[in-house]
Parts: structure tokens; sequence; C-alpha cells
């Protein structure tokens, strides 16, 4: 009997996805990055004032925008992990692997966003208050994916995995809302000079849509596909320790034998 | 109702199952030992009965309390005496004691009383980091008896004591029924611990093995040959 | 037994230790004060710098000296494994967050004492606003408590503890740098109007972590 009703990988489904469903999305993820590629590249036209380096913003948006989503997941994961009514190891996966996607696009965000910056704003870095935070969001996930790693009884390291990930939610809008109070109060925008800004209109806007789009779809086919891992990952674990139980007990009759 | 029941437990040690399928029964009034070989389960049998590490599978339950859901509720009625003190460096004898009394929503009325009987009188001004060996195991055993506890659990109570804190620890443990405390403890020190046992287990590979008085003392006769030449 | 008084058992606990171990006093505060010198080596002291960039430093200083403290307060349950001696005990968790984090707290506070009175010597600050100062200071030091003692039981009893807190805790801090440091700075320049409401972050940031400690550690301090 377990009464944890974690353990048993037959419990919880193996996927998050129904496989029709998964390579329906990869399929259209699929047509949708290659039909940015070719719009971003050479359908949009250059932006009137920010020239060919606008096409950055294609990439820098979506990333931005699944970071954001991707810890907003693993935030509503992480409760319903601690929730008793639904624990379920399904949350747990979810959350790492969410949070594993939201530090790759967020790194993705922060690179994409430096090199945008240096022809636009003549830096690779501004102190700018959604660029310190995205930075701040790096790390602090970066942290809880280490914390992660270390391995401990399922439900254990569930528990703490969750409120792990609470800690760093919670402070997403306390950092937010300082550094942008920080730039605000003490000096003015200096690089965001809002005849800058891209105006985004007809293609373009078709562009950054389909990007969203793109990336979405991409984040819900690769989370599926992590959380996949994960399964056999704690499958494969579940084995070892079965094994290790009957080599025990096996031991044990020869033991008492003379 | 037994005070300690356990059926098919598998408990953890890391990843590797220290019990596997274990099953136990421990009425009150009973002086359980529990003998074994190195690594066959007993000390995270005792860890688990104190609620220190969770059971994976299985059932247990420890003085009314099912383990699964509630491992903190039989706490505060036993006690457990470990291979370390539980104590800190920084706090003498009757600092930690005193400590361990109030942290367990006692008073400390009875610590003179324990110091006294495990004749740490003479220690109680001095930091645990300054004491030896022996006298962090009367420590240890001091640090639990100032909780009051039903049930006494004791891992290896005998290793690095000498003659006198033997001495000391066979009082403490024959006058247990009395007391009103049932000790389960795990031992290699058969001889000793089967003069004051009231039953034997054989932890095995993770699990339980009845042995009935003629075993224990027909398991005794050879030590006693080796220790006679 | 109430939450507070098992609160105030476990920090008076926590004090009694550093008080007679006196690791806080001769080792986490001179390592306060050299960092403290350290700034004054890498920014020119002849140039004004140093005054003008203080608050910062000192709170910088104080951050890194937290880690260590954390460390320490979480090294002490390890000796001897006194954790499964409190554990045993029957401790609420929520006691044991407010003591542990309210022990640090106390001492956090002594060094920051110590080590403001170094950087207005040594940086050649003029102190105003001292009001604003304090509270803003009583604010922060209750917000790294907390997070510190989270983190800390998080990360006590895994391999890699030592460099995975300042990971983790750093980060979750840096509202609380950001806040003490303008705050500090508005304060200094005699203008505490414009400290409040940074001073008012402080005391949410510092709320908010002691409330999910209390609802938290409970089960993050239970499980191996």
């Amino acid at each position: 009997m377990n009464r944890l009703n974690i353990e048993e990988p037959t419990d919880t489904p193996g996927q998050l996805l129904a496989p029709g469903v998964r390579h329906a999305i990869g399929a259209v993820a699929l047509v949708a990055l290659a039909a940015l590629a070719l719009l971003g590249l050479w359908g949009a036209p250059p932006d009137d004032r920010q020239g060919e380096a606008m096409r950055l913003l294609y990439l820098h948006v979506p990333s931005a925008w699944l970071a954001y989503l991707a810890f907003f997941v693993t935030a509503v994961a992480s409760v319903l992990f601690l929730w008793r009514r639904t624990r379920s190891m399904v949350w747990d996966r979810v959350a790492g692997a969410s949070a594993e996607l939201g530090v790759i696009f967020t790194g993705l965000t922060l690179v994409v966003g430096a090199l945008w910056g240096r022809p636009i704003w003549g830096v690779w870095w501004a102190w700018d208050a959604r660029l310190v935070t995205t930075a701040v969001l790096f790390f602090l996930y970066l942290g809880y994916l280490s914390l992660r790693r270390i391995p401990g009884e399922p439900e254990a390291a569930g528990k703490r995995n969750a409120i792990a990930a609470l800690i760093a939610f919670v402070d997403v809008p306390i950092v937010h809302f300082s550094v942008e109070w920080w730039r605000t109060l003490h000096q003015k925008a200096t690089v965001f000079n809002p005849e800058l800004s891209a105006k985004i209109e007809g293609v373009q806007a078709l562009t950054l849509w389909i990007a969203v789009i793109a990336f979405t779809l991409l984040y819900l086919y690769l989370l599926d596909r992590r959380y996949r891992l994960a399964v056999l990952e704690e499958g494969q674990a579940e084995r070892e320790l079965e094994q290790a139980i009957r080599e025990r007990t096996g031991d044990a009759v020869a033991g008492v034998t003379p | 109702m037994p005070l300690v029941r356990c059926r098919s437990v598998v408990c953890l040690f890391g990843r590797f199952p220290a019990l596997a399928g274990l099953d136990l029964d421990v009425e009150a009034g009973e002086v359980l030992l529990c003998s074994g070989p190195n690594g066959a389960g007993k000390t995270t049998l005792l860890r688990m009965l104190a609620g220190l590490v969770p059971a994976h599978s299985g059932e247990a339950e420890v003085l009314g309390s099912d383990l699964f859901s509630d491992r903190r509720s039989p706490r505060r009625r036993l006690a457990l005496v470990g291979h370390e003190t539980f104590c800190y460096d920084d706090l003498t004898v009757r600092e930690n004691l005193r400590f361990t009394a109030r942290a367990s929503g006692r008073d400390g009325d009875e610590i003179d009383a324990v110091t006294d009987r495990l004749g740490l009188a003479a220690l109680s001004d001095v930091t645990h980091a300054r004491l030896s060996a022996g006298q962090r195991r009367r420590l240890a055993l001091a640090n639990a008896l100032v909780r009051e506890p039903e049930l006494l659990l004791l891992d290896e109570p005998h290793a690095g004591l000498d003659e006198a804190g033997r001495a000391v620890l066979h009082e403490v443990v024959a006058a247990a029924p009395a007391e009103g405390r049932t000790v389960v403890m795990a031992s290699h020190e058969l001889e000793l611990a089967r003069a004051l046992a009231t039953r034997e287990v054989r932890i095995e590979a993770g699990r339980a093995h009845a042995i009935t008085a003629a075993e224990a003392r027909a398991a005794n006769r050879p030590d006693q040959e080796v220790q006679g030449r | 037994m109430s939450l507070w008084r098992e609160a105030l058992l476990v920090a008076g606990k926590d004090l009694r230790i550093e008080a007679r171990s006196r690791v806080a006093l001769a080792q986490i505060l001179p390592f306060g004060i050299v960092v403290v010198l350290l700034f004054a080596f890498a920014l020119d002291p002849d140039r004004g710098v140093l005054a003008r960039v203080a608050p910062g430093l000192f709170w910088i200083a104080v951050l890194l000296a937290a880690l260590l403290a954390v460390g320490r307060s979480f090294a002490v349950e390890t000796q001897s494994n006194a954790r499964d001696g409190l554990r045993l005990a029957g401790l609420d968790g929520a006691a044991v967050f407010l003591g542990k984090s309210g022990a640090i707290a106390t001492e956090l506070l002594g060094l920051e004492l110590v080590l403001g009175l170094g950087v207005v010597v040594l940086y050649d600050v003029e102190v105003h606003g001292l009001g604003v100062l304090v509270l803003a200071a009583l604010a922060a030091t209750v917000g790294v408590a907390a997070t510190g003692t989270l983190y800390g039981v998080l990360a006590a009893g895994l391999r890699l503890r030592e460099t995975l807190l300042p990971l983790l805790v750093l980060p979750v801090l840096a509202p609380v740098m950001l806040g003490a440091t303008r705050a500090f700075e508005d304060g200094l320049a005699g203008a505490p109007g414009d400290a409040w409401p940074w001073v008012a972050l402080l005391w949410i940031f510092g709320v908010l972590y002691t409330g999910i400690g209390v609802l938290a550690f409970g089960s993050l301090w239970e499980n191996d």
C-alpha cells in the first residue's frame, strides 16, 4: 500500500498532452516558427527609426512574454502542489519543467535585449526597470533550479521546491516595483527616448503576433517533453528502488538460512 | 492496542531501502531488544519510530498516531538516544538539559534528579564541547530522561560507556517498566542487552525476525564460552 | 506553551550560544569591518566618493555579514545533530523560525550599529535624520533575517549549502538592498520625506517574508 500516492508513475499521467495533440502543437509551432523566420527576416519592413535592429524584437518580445508566462505557471503549479487536495507529483514536474524553460527564455530575453540595445540605445545594458527586474528574475529562478536538483524524498522535496518557487514569485512584483521607483525617482529616463520607440503596424504587427503564438506553442510542446523526461527519470528511480528492495529481502532469506 | 505497530514498512535511507517490509509490534511495558548486523536497518527503525524520518510505504503507528499523517504528535511522549547527544557545544550540561526540558514543554524541575541519577551532577556547569565521549553518552541519556518519555528509544546505548556508565544505564532500563516506560533498544552488546530485554527481535536486511527466549539463551552461550577461554 | 514563549526560548538559546562562542563578535563583525575597509581601498577615499556611496557600501557589508550569520545559525544546529533534538522536542516550526530569525536580527542590529559608526568615521559621513535611518534599518533587518532564515533552512542539511545559500538569498534581497540604500541616502541628505516610501517598502517586505516564514518554515524544518 502506498499512502503518499506519488511514487507510482501509473498514478499520474506520463505526459501532459495526448500524443495527437502534442504532434499537432509541435507541427503548428514548427510552421509558425518558419513563418516567423521568413516574415521577421524578410517579410516585414525595417522600422523607420530603428531600422533592421527592429527585427530583434520579434525574438525579444515573445521570449520575455514566455519567461513571465513560464514563471507564472511555475507559481500556480507550486500552489497546486502545496494545496493538499490537489497535491500530486504532476504539479512538481510542471513547476520544474516550466521554471527551466522560463530561465532559458529569460536568458534569451536578456541576450537579445542587449544585442538590440547596442545599436538603438548605444549601450548593451541600461538600468531600466524592466531590464533589471528580468535580470533579478533570471538569478532568482537559477537558484530555484539549483535547489531542485538536490534529491530527497519525493513529497518532502516537492514541498521544498514549491515553497522556494513561491518565495521567489512573491519577490517579483516587489523587485519590479522597487526598481521602477528607483529609476523614475532618481533619474529621469534617459535611454527611453519615446521617439525611438517603434510604431508597430501592418506586417510588423502580424509578425509579432505570429512570434508570440509560435513561442507559446513551442513552450507547450517543450513543457510536455520536459515533463515526460521527469516522469521517465522518476520511473527509473522507482525501478531502482524496487530492485533494491527485492535484493534486500532476497538477502534476508539468504541471511537467515545457516 | 500495541504502543508501536508496523506492517510491511519500507523506509528509505537516502535512496536505499533501509527497512524493506518490516513487521513489528511493541506492547506497553516491554523492553525490546533489536539485534542484528550493521546496516540491517536498526538505526533507521528507531529514527522512523521517533518521527525523524518519514516512512515510505506500509503502515506505522506509534503511541496511537499514524506516522504517515502525523509524525509530530508522538514526539513529546517519546525520546531517542542516538549516536549523538543532540546538544549544543557552547552550552553547559545544565543549560542543554534545561533547554531540552523547556522546549519539550516541561519546567525542568527534574533536571537535578536526572543529573544525580546519571552521575553528571559534578559536570553541570561544564560545556558540552569539553565533555569526554563517555560523559557525552551519559548526557545523551539524561537529555532523553528529562523529557519523561513513555517510549524510550535507545540506539547502541552501551557504546562508549565505561563500567560505571553501563551500571547507570542498566539501572535506568531496568527501572523503566516500573516508571511506566517502554524501551526499544538496538544493540550489539548482546549479552548485556539480553540481560535487560524482555523480548528480542533480530533485524536483518530491513526486516524483523522473532527470536524466542530459548534461542536467545542458546545464542548467548557461545559468547560466554568465548569469554571463559 | 505559547508560540511566543517557544520563540523566545529558541532565540535565547541562539543568543546565549553566540554570547559564549563569540563567533559573531570575533569573526562576523570583523569580517564586516574588513569589507568596509576594502571599499575604501577600491574607491579613492580622497575624492569624496566614499561619503556619497556610503549607504550602498554599508548595506552590502551588512548583507554579506548576514549570509555568515545565517550560515552560523544553522551550523549550530548540526553540532551533535541538535536539529534532530529540536525536532524531537516537538517545537512548533513557526516558533523555531521566529526564534532563529529574531536571534539573527538581534545580532545584525548590533553589527549595523558598529559598522554604521565605522562608516561615519572612516567615510566621513555626516549623520542626519537619525529617526528615518533607525526605522529603515529595523525594517531591513527584519526582512534580511526572515529571508535568510527561510533559505537557511531550505539549504540546511543539503550538500553544497555554503555555495547555494548566497545564490538563493541575494537575488530575493534585491528590493531590500535598493530600499535600504535609498532610504539611507535620502535620510542622510536631509530629505526624510523622500525616504518614507522606501521605509514603507522595507516594512512591507519584512512583514511579508516573516509571514511566509511563519507559514512555511514548519514543513521545511520537518522534512529531511
